[in-house]
């Protein structure tokens, strides 16, 4: 299996040459990572060339890491099932960056990237109908990016009185608890967010 | 004179009983053939992938059982297959072989319901009943064996939560020498069935390599003519060791789905039976004290264990750093888990691969030009489940 990999690798890198940034082999699969740029023509590559024929989209990954320069990070997943390998394809760029569309090459991207611009705010070129697909019908913000609450910002009720459900802001009766038991000497989050408005009160 | 024809719109569902769940598609139709289908998805959405995020790997498997509800265990066995590769443990055999067990039981109760309820769909009642007095029986099974008949939360990273009883392998041999019976009967009723024919034989046909371009998988592409199951061309746990069959079907239709569908529980049966036989003895669950919780009875004597128990329910266990994507051969087709750890211990990011997100958005290439009346066959023959759709 390993020895299988090593040559995929090495038939990757010689094929595609300077495209190739970064290729490793963990756990005993092989992730290749590329400029946003090169985008298109690898996949192409990867899809048609003889020895790999990776014909199916498995899945597209969106990853965010706010304190990274290049925030977000895509990850494509393919399969081969003639050669019956797997590979990832990783993509890193900033979030103003405009990535371009695999709905040419595969049809099924259609929805794995609208729900990657739903949930992170990544947009595609080229893309025939980029909609929010899993969050509700107006929905604000982009739920799976790190600096969006876990509770959101508005919940959803019936109200009585107007006949109809009504949105509005989330009211919790007890505050999220993210109990930080890695360190649990320095005081769970909640109680040093409890302090820090305190002390912010002060000084107002 | 010519006749004037104008397209109509047509919400189907969000609740509709054809549905299955809660899917809103918004069809244009010409007269009764449709033109374009835009299914919306999303109302079952509960945000796993986030959640996810915030728990410890213990506390995130729960949430796979919510995916696909209708056969929970095979999902917690893809995120467990890739929480144990980042770790890099060993899973005791017997675990393995329960495991088995357990996730073909859960592919006959998503077959059951699947193949029962298309017929159901298209005009024919007595199978389900028939059907979901096995599902029951079967459901009784899981209860047995983790407490609870659909949420299980039996699978554990590196095992099995415990050991199953003695008499519960004998009721599922029984069960296993018995429902090839049952599905003869259902068989009966459908196979040869003329309307149910009618409805399904040349319909949705999806050809070898649509199939391929729409990332389609399990009986979806099998049925298409595709020999491809991950159980054989991957495998993973003990199936290489399984004698089994895999059915592809020929013309890629609803009907063929059915047909493999219906072979697919007797294989399953089989598969059974052989984890039966060879059951082997032992520990259910990995011997790694960091990972597995200790004995109940060890928490009594010793102090050591006490603290493992405290410190693997509150903080739980780190992952090393890595990413993993492990795919499991769910009822459905491939169930995969994107798995990226920063070597804490909660997961840095969880992407969930659900079979049927691809299987529903072909839908609108699927259903172009079929009558209205062909809808909930195709949507029945997909074999969607909104849990895993939407997330």
């Amino acid at each position: 299996m390993l020895e299988h990999l090593n040559k995929l690798e090495k038939h990757i890198n010689s094929e595609l040459t300077s495209k190739v940034q970064n290729s490793i082999i963990e756990n005993s699969e092989l992730l290749i990572e590329i400029d946003d740029k090169d985008l298109i023509e690898v996949v192409q590559f990867l899809k048609s060339d003889e020895n790999l024929k990776f014909r199916q989209l498995i899945d597209i990954a969106g990853v965010d890491y706010p304190d990274q320069e290049k925030r977000f990070q895509l990850v494509y997943l393919f399969l081969s099932h003639e050669k019956n390998i797997r590979v990832k394809l990783s993509i890193r760029f900033d979030s103003k960056q405009i990535i371009n569309s695999l709905t040419k090459i595969f049809p099924s991207a259609n929805w794995m990237e609208r729900e990657v611009f739903d949930m992170y705010g990544i947009k595609f070129k080229n893309h025939p109908d980029l909609r929010r697909i899993l969050t509700d019908y107006g929905f604000k913000g982009h739920p799976l990016r790190k600096d969006f609450p876990l509770t959101g910002f508005n919940e959803v009720r019936y109200s009585e009185k107007e006949k109809k459900v009504i949105y509005e802001p989330v009211k919790l009766e007890q505050n999220y608890r993210n109990f930080d038991f890695e360190s649990p000497w320095e005081g769970t989050n909640y109680i040093k967010e409890i302090k820090k408005i305190e002390k912010n009160g002060k000084k107002n | 004179m010519v006749k004037r024809t104008k397209s109509l719109n047509l919400n189907f569902g969000p609740q509709h009983p054809a549905a299955h769940g809660v899917l809103r598609l918004i069809l244009q139709l010409d007269g009764e053939v449709v033109e374009k289908a835009d299914p919306h998805i999303g109302l079952l959405h509960r945000g796993t992938e986030k959640l996810i995020e915030q728990k410890t790997y213990t506390q995130a498997l729960p949430y796979f059982d919510r995916l696909d509800y209708v056969a929970p265990m095979n999902q917690e066995h893809a995120f467990a297959l890739a929480a144990e590769k980042l770790l890099n443990i060993e899973v005791p055999i017997r675990a393995k072989y329960i495991r088995v067990i357990f996730c073909e039981i859960g592919r006959i109760l998503s077959h059951i319901l699947n193949v029962t309820t298309q017929a159901l769909d298209v005009g024919a009642l007595t199978p389900s009943l028939w059907g979901f007095e096995e599902r029951e029986t079967l459901m009784t099974f899981y209860e047995r064996a983790s407490g609870s008949r659909l949420h299980a939360n039996y699978f554990r990273t590196g095992g099995v939560h415990q050991d199953i009883p003695l008499k519960l392998v004998e009721d599922i041999e029984e069960f296993c020498r018995s429902f090839p019976k049952i599905i003869d009967d259902l068989e009966a009723l459908l196979t040869d069935n003329r309307i149910f024919k009618q409805r399904n034989v040349e319909i949705g046909i999806v050809s070898k390599q649509e199939a391929l371009d729409h990332s389609f998988s399990g009986v979806m592409l099998r049925g298409s003519g595709v020999a491809w199951d991950l159980r054989r061309s991957q495998p993973y746990e003990i199936y290489s060791d399984l004698d089994f069959k895999i059915p592809v079907g020929k013309n890629g239709d609803c009907y063929d789905r059915y047909l493999c569908r219906t072979e697919e529980m007797r294989e399953s049966v089989k598969i059974i039976l052989q984890c039966i036989e060879k059951l082997p003895k032992g520990p259910v669950k990995s011997i790694d004290g960091k990972i597995s919780p200790p004995n109940r009875d060890d928490l009594k004597q010793s102090m050591e264990a006490l603290i493992h128990h405290f410190k693997l329910f509150t903080e739980g266990y780190r992952v090393p750093k890595g990413n993993v994507y492990s795919a499991v051969e769910a009822p459905k087709g491939e169930f995969g888990v994107y798995l990226i750890s920063d070597g804490s211990n909660k997961p840095y990011r969880c992407k969930i691969r659900a079979p049927g997100f691809s299987h529903l958005q072909a839908m609108d290439y699927l259903i172009r030009g079929h009558m209205l009346a062909d809808v909930p066959a195709v949507l029945g023959s997909l074999d969607i489940v909104f849990g895993e759709v939407d997330r």
